[in-house]
């Protein structure tokens, strides 16, 4: 009886797969975003916009901000990877991804433990979420 | 201990000393471009600032009980002069930092369920989808209205919110029987085992609607809301609503985030302050919990949550 009650008290196994992915992807992505800006704040690298020339911007509108940088949205900040200012994406996209691996890990075992119902919701939450990191869903003011 | 606060010391001075080397003269390279002549302080002054502030917001919250984002999106909308866009992206990425640094631990102890989070996410983040999109397809200062009145909401709410550390539940509803949202924690004051199960299940579903939308339309953590749904509604102990609450923003707040960041509304000298500034204030925050009275501390972040909100409102109007 003890033995089956601190068996419940653990997590199950997709909990901890989950939880693994997802710590490992923070540490990573924090550590690549600190790296990135300490190249960009010491000049390492050129940013695309120039460090005293950053205050201009940050008060506009992102329509304004976007135009007057000339910039463009979704994933266009890949091709920009050259400059420091745009390396800090990386570790910003690392965590804003880690939930997407996170969710992918634990379908197989949702699928071996035929928990239908949560291996579908796991499979909608990856589209979901694969949907909003696509740059597809554009708005504006 | 002795190391860890060397090692905060040292990361905030690093951080601090980081933001002002080009200013000093320490940076190797940098822009071609001749400094443009602008009014006010140097580009270095506002992310020096957005960092001792958020450090010492990362300690109010802590001590407030409320997350980093329910105080960012306000207080620096209000007072520095960063577009609502930006704030708003930032504030995001802040709240999903805190949630992807709690949640493995919360998971890993079993206080977060993955059971709970995952039907509740998938609601929460599609709306949180709709949200964002809405947020920055409506004129700011619309949004910003908006913003005021939601933050005087949250302040009432955290006036008056009753909490339950073991709700009883009778019954589970149909639908948590089905999906088998239930589980069993130890309680580390006392070593009990506890069951747990919730009720009303499509109703805090329904909640989550909401709740998703306005995360994603204010770039605010939602804990102010998930808690209350989860704890009063749902059912679920005060231990397992707080924990599941902390690791659903990490899901919440990551569709939310990549509209904001697809859409540009992401500057990396607004990022990086604010989130080591919010996580170094959290981590000081834990140590000052033990010496102060959260009562007080949470009257202060109240008040300055309501003058933050009616600021944003009064903003909104253009006043």
């Amino acid at each position: 009886m003890a033995e089956k009650a601190s068996q419940d008290i653990k997590a199950r196994p997709e909990q901890l797969i989950y939880a693994a992915i997802l710590e490992k992807g923070m540490f990573i992505g924090l550590a690549v975003l600190l790296i990135t800006f300490i190249i960009y704040a010491f000049g390492i690298i050129e940013p695309y916009i120039p460090l005293d020339e950053i205050s201009r911007y940050w008060s506009m509108n992102v329509h304004d901000y976007l135009h007057h940088a000339n910039i463009k949205g979704g994933w266009s900040w890949v091709r920009l990877l050259k400059y420091s200012d745009f390396l800090n994406f990386i570790g910003i996209a690392i965590l804003a991804g880690v939930t997407i691996i996170s969710y992918v890990a634990i379908i197989p075992i949702l699928v071996r433990t035929k928990d239908w119902a949560y291996a579908i919701f796991a499979v909608a939450e990856v589209l979901i979420l694969g949907l909003a990191a696509s740059g597809l869903l554009a708005v504006g003011h | 201990m002795k190391t860890r606060w060397q090692l905060v010391i040292f990361l905030g001075l690093g951080l601090c000393w980081i933001i002002a080397a080009p200013a000093l003269g320490l940076a190797t390279g940098g822009p071609s471009a001749p400094a443009p002549e602008t009014e006010g302080p140097p580009w270095w002054f506002w992310p020096l600032i957005l960092f001792a502030v958020t450090f010492i917001m990362g300690i109010l919250a802590v001590l407030g009980g409320v997350g980093g984002g329910v105080l960012f999106v306000p207080i620096i909308s209000g007072f520095f002069p960063f577009h609502l866009d930006f704030v708003r992206g930032c504030g995001l990425l802040v709240a999903l930092s805190g949630a992807l640094a709690a949640g493995p631990g919360l998971l890993k102890m079993n206080l977060a369920s993955l059971r709970l989070a995952i039907p509740v996410a998938l609601i929460a983040s599609t709306c949180a989808i709709i949200g964002a999109m809405l947020g920055l397809a409506l004129p700011t200062n619309i949004v910003q209205i908006a913003l005021g009145l939601t933050i005087m909401g949250i302040c009432v709410l955290m006036l008056t919110a009753r909490k339950s550390e073991l709700p009883d539940v009778q019954k589970p509803d149909r639908l948590s029987s089905t999906l088998r949202i239930y589980g069993v924690y130890q309680e580390g004051s006392t070593g009990q085992i506890v069951d747990w199960k919730i009720h009303r299940t499509p109703l805090g579903l329904c909640l989550f609607v909401l709740i998703g939308i306005m995360a994603g339309m204010f770039g605010l953590g939602a804990g102010w809301a998930n808690v209350p749904v989860l704890n009063l509604v749902m059912g679920a102990p005060l231990k397992i609503s707080v924990a599941t609450s902390k690791f659903l923003l990490s899901i919440t707040d990551t569709s939310a985030a990549w509209i904001y960041l697809n859409q540009g509304c992401v500057i990396p000298m607004m990022v990086v302050p604010s989130l080591v500034g919010i996580m170094l204030g959290s981590f000081v925050g834990v140590r000052v919990l033990a010496v102060t009275k959260p009562a007080v501390v949470r009257w202060i972040v109240i008040g300055m949550l309501a003058f933050a909100g009616v600021k944003a409102f009064l903003k909104g109007l253009g006043i």
